[in-house]
């Protein structure tokens, strides 16, 4: 059964940046890319755990504001050399208002 | 889109560095072919030697394996000679009936052993050495036979006597000169490194050539003649008196050649379809015959395959170093004396402890030298050679290595050699010298950047960085070539910083898309490392007409909190001077309570920090808090340390409480290239340990001493004194101006340490001290850049916009 949640209004992401949301069982980071897609991601380095959503969005990737390490915001995977992917989850945008499914 | 289609001939060294750039930067516009006539996919030539020395096996200097090329989809036909090119139709033509067609063709046939003229040459057992093939001739020759004679005794001659002696043979090396290595040694090295060498049971025949090879009934070699009628003894014969570009393919397409393919800086022939790297060229009638010109030539023509259309090469300097286990020698640039031209020659020789070194001086800068014996210091000699560095001031030190200069630079001990594979190099990762070792060896890295990449070491805090090199150095031996300091910004340029500064400056661009756009930056948005840079470096040349990008700022920064482990933040408040009153330590520790806050530390720069707050809490706290921001988290001015001084102090010959207060407060706000820390101390005892920050200030019965590039951190640096002045309103002007042009000159992330380590304390004292002019205008410049700043914490109490970012979405 799909969960889909509102996150925000577009406008109060920012373009290359992040916004938390956080149910009871998980914290996501929701980001915008300059082209205003739209991308969602465990909000935890696969390394130590970094906070994601606070890392610098640079093309549709993320730099973790740990360690720098780096990871595609489209499938998760971490660049090379390191190695790890961290949860996807699906986004889309209505009326101006961005969605976010949760899985359950 | 249909790709287009590359194909390459020649599968070595020069040609795969070219197609690896190439894929790094554009992986998706060729479909590649490769032809190689050798029967194996590419492998690291270098390493042949210490193969023939048993040190390493074939299987160990494979670069690209066979399934390398696969996973890039590219086809490789191994064991194909090309010997045709139809530059009309686009098409080359193999030996064994393959044939492929092209849009862009690179030429990289490397080059061939030079076979003299002499009579005999063709008999069995007489060849060269230049690759897998010819190796493993001289191991099974080594089981069968036992004489073998080298001719020519440089660089290849000596490392191939070096293994077949260790093969077991009786080596002789006939040498045409006086000496060894004339071409990289001056006679005194010359000799030491002969009779280092006869140590190991090798044995030289100098100043003779050879006038003849005999054979046996089988056609096999049996002895050499020599034009003053001695003979020796040969069953093999090892002729490494020089390489020839080959060309002959290139040639014969009516492709222009002069000794080498001929080749333009952007590395194209007179066809410019076709391009051609490494041995094979003649590039401003220079061939090279070292892999690290040849992988510069690579990076190059890849940006224009991957029609980037950037990126020049303009020749290189050479250093080499022989790869000889238990021989240390280092020879870079110009060193033959000649007195005439202004050269002057420093030269320390202990011939008993087997040490010489000689550099070659000329117009302040180093352009050669030689060192023998002890070479730890060659990469430092030859990274200055290549920055053209003025060496006056380092001038009493320069022979003893860069040991002795104290700290100077983040460039590392010499200990690598001394540390055993267990030892840690890399504090932060936890990367141990051997998995170094290993990486460089089983995956074929050349580069600092290549170490950084694949084992981690030398990618966090940097301070290794130097261990890292000398590692790399020794174990590549003549592959390594240091990088020089003005490299790229990142990857996302070919621009240094210093050009892009530059570029800002005459274009104004007052953006980063306009920067990007305007300087022909590689990727949409830049990435993790450019778009901090760029940021700084738009605000620090254009002041309150320039925009900031808090998206391109690190998270500390943007949200004015250092980020921790955890994700929770620290807050540490402005206290000036660190001097603080009843009434502040009663809001923080009311504060304290209220959120909850896990720790209150008395940090080392003398305030307090509050750890562990949540980044929700943050806005709530600066508001019951209502002290402004310490920017303990920014690239930017921290702390004033100060000491009790003459108000309080019996030995205190200043008020040093207040100037450092008195300094905070001016400089509050500013953001720098990297963090900037002051200390005042009222009396030389030096309480507030001036002698360790960016600027340290010391009060003296007559006024006060001014220290500059001082740090404490990663490698401590003493500061250097700059100047003495009477007044605080000196002291505020004359550090105000240094901490400007620092702003204005250095590369981003640069402490000011490393910035006059680069630019020379000469050259600040010239523009602070000695230009009155420029020194006012400095000034003025800094306080114009800080007029209006804004408080950042208060700001984000009062603008709920600024403070959305705080807030966390629940659902
Ligand atoms: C809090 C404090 C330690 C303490 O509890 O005493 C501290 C904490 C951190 N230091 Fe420091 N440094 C602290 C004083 C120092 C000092 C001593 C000083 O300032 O007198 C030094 C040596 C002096 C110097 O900088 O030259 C120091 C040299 C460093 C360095 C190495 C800098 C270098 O150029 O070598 C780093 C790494 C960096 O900045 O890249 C660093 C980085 C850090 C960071 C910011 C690491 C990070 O990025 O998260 C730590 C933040 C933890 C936090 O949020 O609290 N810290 N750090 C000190 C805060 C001083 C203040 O009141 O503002
Ligand atoms: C024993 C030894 C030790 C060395 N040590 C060092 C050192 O310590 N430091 C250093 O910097 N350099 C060293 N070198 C030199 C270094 O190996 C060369 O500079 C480098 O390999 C040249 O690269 P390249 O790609 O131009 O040529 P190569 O690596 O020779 O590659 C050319 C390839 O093209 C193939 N080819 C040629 N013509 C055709 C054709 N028509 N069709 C198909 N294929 C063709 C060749 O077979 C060859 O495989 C050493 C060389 C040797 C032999
Ligand atoms: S020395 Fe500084 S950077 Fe290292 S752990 Fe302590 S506070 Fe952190
Ligand atoms: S936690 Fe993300 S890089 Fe270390």
């Amino acid at each position: 059964m799909s969960n889909w949640v509102k996150v925000a209004p577009l406008e109060d992401i920012p373009q290359l940046g992040a916004r938390v949301v956080r149910s009871k069982e998980i914290e996501i980071g929701v980001f915008r890319l300059q082209d205003d897609r739209i991308y969602a991601v465990n909000n935890k380095c696969p390394h130590k755990g970094g906070p994601l959503s606070e890392g610098i969005v640079y093309g549709d990737k993320i730099a973790c504001p740990l360690h720098s390490w780096k990871i595609s915001l489209v499938d998760g995977q971490v660049e090379e050399p390191d190695v790890g992917e961290t949860a996807c989850f699906k986004t889309k945008i209505e009326d101006g208002i961005v969605y976010l499914e949760l899985k359950d | 889109m249909q790709k287009l289609k590359l194909v390459v001939v020649g599968n070595g060294m020069a040609g795969m560095r070219t197609v690896e750039e190439l894929l790094k930067i554009a992986p998706d516009i060729y479909d590649i072919t490769v032809f190689g006539d050798e029967p194996y996919p590419n492998y690291n030539r270098i390493m042949l030697s210490p193969v023939l020395a048993n040190e390493q096996t074939i299987d160990d200097i494979i670069l690209n394996s066979r399934e390398w090329y696969a996973a890039n989809n590219i086809k490789l036909h191994t064991g194909a000679r090309i010997n045709k090119i139809d530059r009309k139709n686009r098409v080359v033509y193999a030996e064994n009936g393959t044939s492929a067609e092209y849009d862009r063709l690179l030429l990289a046939t490397g080059s061939k052993p030079f076979m003299p003229p002499i009579p005999g040459k063709e008999l069995d057992g007489v060849q060269g050495y230049r690759d897998i093939k010819d190796t493993n001739d001289m191991m099974d020759a080594a089981k069968k036979y036992k004489h073998a004679v080298v001719i020519g005794g440089g660089l290849l001659g000596l490392e191939a006597a070096n293994g077949l002696k260790i093969q077991g043979m009786d080596v002789t090396v006939v040498h045409r000169n006086e000496w060894l290595l004339e071409k990289q040694l001056d006679k005194t090295a010359g000799k030491m490194l002969q009779k280092n060498l006869e140590a190991k049971g090798l044995n030289f025949l100098l100043e003779k050539n050879t006038e003849l090879i005999n054979g046996n009934q089988d056609g096999r070699v049996s002895s050499v003649r020599f034009t003053d009628g001695l003979e020796i003894t040969a069953d093999l014969v090892i002729m490494t008196v020089g390489i020839r570009p080959n060309f002959t393919l290139a040639e014969s397409a009516g492709i222009h050649c002069n000794k080498g393919i001929v080749v333009n800086d952007t590395m194209q022939t007179y066809d410019p379809r076709i391009y051609a790297v490494g041995e094979c060229v003649a590039h401003r009638g220079i061939s090279y015959g070292l892999v690290a010109p040849l992988f510069e030539m690579a990076k190059v023509c890849a940006t224009h395959l991957a029609n980037f259309g950037i990126g020049l090469y303009k020749g290189s300097v050479t250093s080499t170093k022989l790869k000889v286990t238990g021989i240390d020698l280092f020879s870079a640039g110009d060193f033959s004396s000649n007195e005439d031209d202004g050269r002057e020659e420093i030269v320390l020789h202990d011939a008993v402890g087997g040490v010489y070194k000689k550099l070659i001086i000329k117009n302040d800068k180093i352009i050669g030298g030689v060192l023998y014996g002890d070479t730890t210091d060659g990469s430092w000699y030859f990274q200055m050679l290549r920055d053209g560095k003025p060496i006056h001031e380092i001038r009493d030190h320069l022979m003893f290595g860069q040991d002795s200069l104290g700290n100077t630079g983040h460039l590392g001990q010499n200990k690598a050699a001394a540390m055993t594979n267990e030892m840690e190099v890399c504090g932060c990762n936890g990367v141990c010298k051997g998995t170094i070792v290993k990486a460089i060896q089983d995956q074929g890295l050349f580069t600092i950047d290549d170490v950084k990449k694949q084992t981690k070491a030398g990618s966090s805090c940097g301070s290794c960085v130097g261990l890292v090199e000398q590692i790399l150095a020794s174990t590549l031996g003549g592959g390594y070539a240091p990088p020089s300091t003005s490299k790229a910004v990142c990857g996302c340029t070919e621009k240094n910083h210093e050009e892009v500064r530059a570029e800002i400056r005459t274009h104004k661009y007052l953006n980063i898309p306009d920067a990007m756009k305007g300087m022909g930056w590689r990727t949409p948005n830049g990435c993790a490392t450019c778009r901090p840079a760029l940021n700084y470096y738009l605000l620090s040349t254009w002041p309150h007409e320039a925009k900031d990008d808090p998206q391109s700022r690190f998270i500390n920064e943007r949200v004015h909190a250092n980020i921790q482990k955890d994700g929770t933040y620290s807050v540490i408040p402005r206290m000036y001077g660190g001097v603080t009153t009843a009434n502040q330590l009663r809001k923080i520790a009311d504060v304290a309570d209220k959120y909850a806050v896990p720790m209150v530390k008395v940090t080392g720069g003398q305030r307090i920090d509050l750890l562990g707050v949540k980044k929700e809490d943050l806005v709530d706290m600066w508001a019951d808090l209502d002290m402004p921001s310490g920017y303990a988290y920014g690239k930017s001015i921290r702390t004033v340390k100060t000491c009790v001084g003459s108000e309080f102090c019996r030995f205190g010959t200043q008020n040093s409480t207040q100037l450092g207060i008195d300094i905070e407060k001016a400089f509050d706000h500013m953001w720098a290239p990297h963090k900037v820390k002051f200390a005042v101390s009222g009396c030389p005892r030096n309480c507030a340990e001036s002698g360790i920050k960016d600027v340290g200030i010391i009060g003296v019965d007559s006024g006060w001493e001014i220290y500059v590039g001082g740090n404490g951190g990663i490698k401590t640096e003493a500061a250097q004194f700059l100047c003495k002045v009477k007044t605080a309103e000196e002291v505020l002007e004359y550090s105000g101006a240094f901490i400007q042009i620092y702003r204005e000159e250095a590369r981003y992330l640069d402490r000011t340490v490393h910035w006059i380590e680069r630019v020379g304390l000469e050259y600040v004292k010239q523009r602070v001290l000695e230009d009155a002019d420029c020194r006012k205008a400095a000034y003025e410049r800094l306080l114009y850049a800080l007029q209006g700043a804004v408080e950042p914490w208060g700001e984000r109490v009062k603008n709920k916009a600024l403070s959305k970012q705080y807030e966390i979405i629940a659902v």
